[in-house]
């Protein structure tokens, strides 16, 4: 960082302001919809920023985060429909399984390097995947209603939307404060370390594999709280919500916005899923000229626009968002 | 008996079709160096060229052979216009550009399709059956495959172990620079061998359509499969490939065949119907798992890269 009035500064605090206030302006206008697509964004990059914590400062490239949204989704899902809603029970349910799976996971991948990780890890998914599927009681292939969100002993009601989006806001915060708290510690320096050259913190004396090892089960744990809140927001558990997809999603989200860089993941977030929504309707403005009526269908195939669209940003801004807007290559 | 043999073919059948995927796939790893997640929008493409070109020239070998064909300027369009810049960047650049392509695709064949699936019909000397064993009925078509597989497995042994070109892709895999020092023309070589690895997916994606339903998203489900053979195989290794490809399929045919029917022999009939289904989903993942805890480079790792 050089000064606080540059560019990506900016961008950032601008974001930052515009999360915060949202529900101002979506309490005025009583634009719910849009709250919700907010939520989502927020929920989803805590799940970005826990993968960035491996991916960007510990090049570990796990192509099966979803696995972790699903155990926290599923935590909460199969915790309310055995008539346990407490939050106080759920949260803490969500994030211990989520954790003790990262630790299985992480003690056998760990061992493998660059594409073999990324194939392992998205192997461990699909096993997951595949128990949540065969999951009968629990609704199988067509997943899990849950009908009351988790209870906070009447402090907060998160069936209130707007309670619910600060909530998950909030947590937000205090991850991406860990997480900038834990990668410049001895700890985060150790994993970074380990990235750039493995051998040579071995022989400076660092058991690295346990360092590593416990960064992976930070973020899978960070990324299991994000599945918990996602079940809540959408109030439904499926195994559709840990599909493979979803952690290529994730990747996107983080490359997009800047691998090891504090903010990129968040800013990629918000990038994919803003466009996500945004798009069809600029792309229907756009071609309102040329097509008229047949417009607002053009606006469907707005994934013809997206798609080149991620593979320029690829291919002329290398480090993301965030790299571009800082205007430094990637280390 | 009768149905475990029949099971056998069936894994088979899957296996080399993993196979033709799996040995593109590997090829441009190998070679190129590049993680390819829109091999599996060629296998789709192939698909959907074949059902057009055959319901066009109302023949299904014509069909074939024109899918084969245009699948395989798609695959050398797209190296020469997005992917060749692609090589020698990171691995993750790689998975968010080809993830760009597959939306791309799948958007523009919904464009030019419909949303709604293609079905591609058999010619009727296909569409019969015969007898493989007394008493063991088998689909003709399925065994054509197995038997165009199987001849497309030796032609490309023969392609890479014994000719020129071959020469140079193995070389390629083995030192990329050092071919390029002497002199050959790297980048014609790399565009021929996508082609190649395109063209192998899109025969496979042809050879599945009259089978399966033409639809959007079909290439994402087989490309794991196809990225699960490879890692199995070592990547690099064409031959890891095959021997891991046909491992796959037969476990994952197999698998969902006899698994529950072995589980009622240990736990409940109510637990068996529960679990094994998952299990014999999972069953490659397991395999993939196994093979990676022992051996982090897969079976058969290409020679020292």
């Amino acid at each position: 960082m050089t000064g606080l009035l540059d560019l990506r500064s900016l961008v950032v605090a601008a974001l930052l302001v515009l999360l915060a206030a949202l529900p101002l302006y979506t309490g005025l206008t009583g634009n719910q919809f849009l709250l919700s697509v907010f939520t989502r964004i927020v929920v989803l990059a805590i799940a970005a920023v826990s993968l960035n914590l491996i991916m960007g400062y510990g090049g570990m490239v796990s192509f099966g985060h979803a696995a972790y949204i699903g155990i926290g989704g599923y935590a909460v899902g199969i915790l309310a429909s055995e008539g346990v809603t407490s939050g106080l029970v759920q949260l803490p349910v969500a994030l211990a399984v989520s954790a003790l799976f990262a630790l299985a996971v992480g003690a056998l991948s760990l061992r493998t390097r660059g594409v073999y990780f990324i194939m392992i890890t998205l192997a461990f998914a699909q096993m997951i995947y595949y128990v949540a599927v065969g999951l009968s009681r629990y609704g199988g292939d067509d997943g899990l209603t849950i009908y009351r969100r988790s209870q906070l002993a009447g402090v907060l009601d998160l069936s209130n939307k707007t309670v619910f989006y600060y909530f998950c806001l909030a947590w937000l915060a205090a991850t991406v404060v860990l997480v900038w708290r834990l990668v410049n510690s001895r700890f985060g320096m150790v994993i970074r370390g380990a990235r750039s050259n493995d051998r040579r913190m071995r022989a400076i004396g660092f058991p690295t594999f346990r360092y590593r090892l416990v960064c992976f089960v930070i973020s899978g744990t960070l990324c299991g709280l994000s599945g918990a809140l996602l079940a809540n927001h959408t109030d439904f558990v499926s195994p559709a919500m840990m599909h493979w997809t979803r952690s290529g999603d994730l990747i996107v989200m983080v490359v997009l916005g800047g691998m090891g860089s504090l903010f990129g993941p968040l800013i990629g977030t918000v990038t994919l899923l803003v466009l996500e929504e945004a798009l069809p309707v600029i792309i229907g403005l756009l071609a309102w000229p040329l097509l008229g009526a047949g417009a607002a269908r053009a606006g469907e195939y707005w994934q013809l626009v997206l798609g080149p669209l991620l593979l320029l940003i690829v291919l002329y801004a290398r480090g993301g968002i965030d790299g571009m807007l800082s205007g430094a290559r990637r280390a | 008996m009768l149905l475990v043999l029949e099971q056998c073919l069936n894994g088979l059948q899957l296996g080399l079709l993993l196979f033709l995927l799996a040995a593109g796939l590997t090829l441009v790893f190998g070679i190129m160096d590049l993680v390819n997640l829109a091999h599996g929008s060629l296998y789709m493409i192939g698909a959907y060229f074949a059902a057009t070109f055959t319901a066009l020239t109302g023949s299904f070998l014509a069909g074939a052979l024109l899918a084969l064909g245009a699948t395989l300027l798609v695959g050398m369009s797209v190296e020469v216009v997005a992917l060749r810049r692609l090589y020698g960047r990171d691995h993750l650049d790689h998975v968010l550009g080809t993830f760009g392509l597959i939306l791309f695709f799948n958007e523009l064949v919904r464009l030019i399709w419909g949303p709604a699936g293609l079905t591609v019909p058999l010619p009727d000397w296909l569409n019969t059956a015969v007898p493989v064993m007394p008493g063991l009925l088998y689909p003709t078509y399925r065994i054509a495959i197995i038997a165009m597989s199987l001849l497309v497995a030796l032609l490309l042994y023969l392609l890479v172990m014994r000719t020129r070109l071959g020469m140079l892709i193995r070389a390629g895999a083995s030192n990329r620079e050092m071919v390029g020092a002497l002199g050959v023309n790297i980048q014609l070589l790399y565009t021929l061998v996508f082609g190649l690895g395109a063209a192998l997916a899109g025969l496979a994606g042809l050879m599945q359509a009259p089978i399966l339903t033409v639809a959007i998203g079909m290439g994402e489900n087989i490309l794991i499969l196809a990225f699960v053979v490879i890692i199995i195989g070592g990547i690099g290794s064409i031959r890891g490939a095959f021997i891991a490809s046909i491992l796959v399929g037969l476990a994952d045919t197999l698998g969902r065949g006899f698994l529950p029917e072995l589980f009622k022999l240990v736990v409940s009939p109510a637990a068996a119907a529960a679990a094994a289904p998952a299990l014999s989903s999972m069953l490659i993942y397991l395999i993939m798992a196994a093979v990676l805890v022992l051996r982090p480079e897969g079976l058969f790792p290409a020679a020292n890269r």
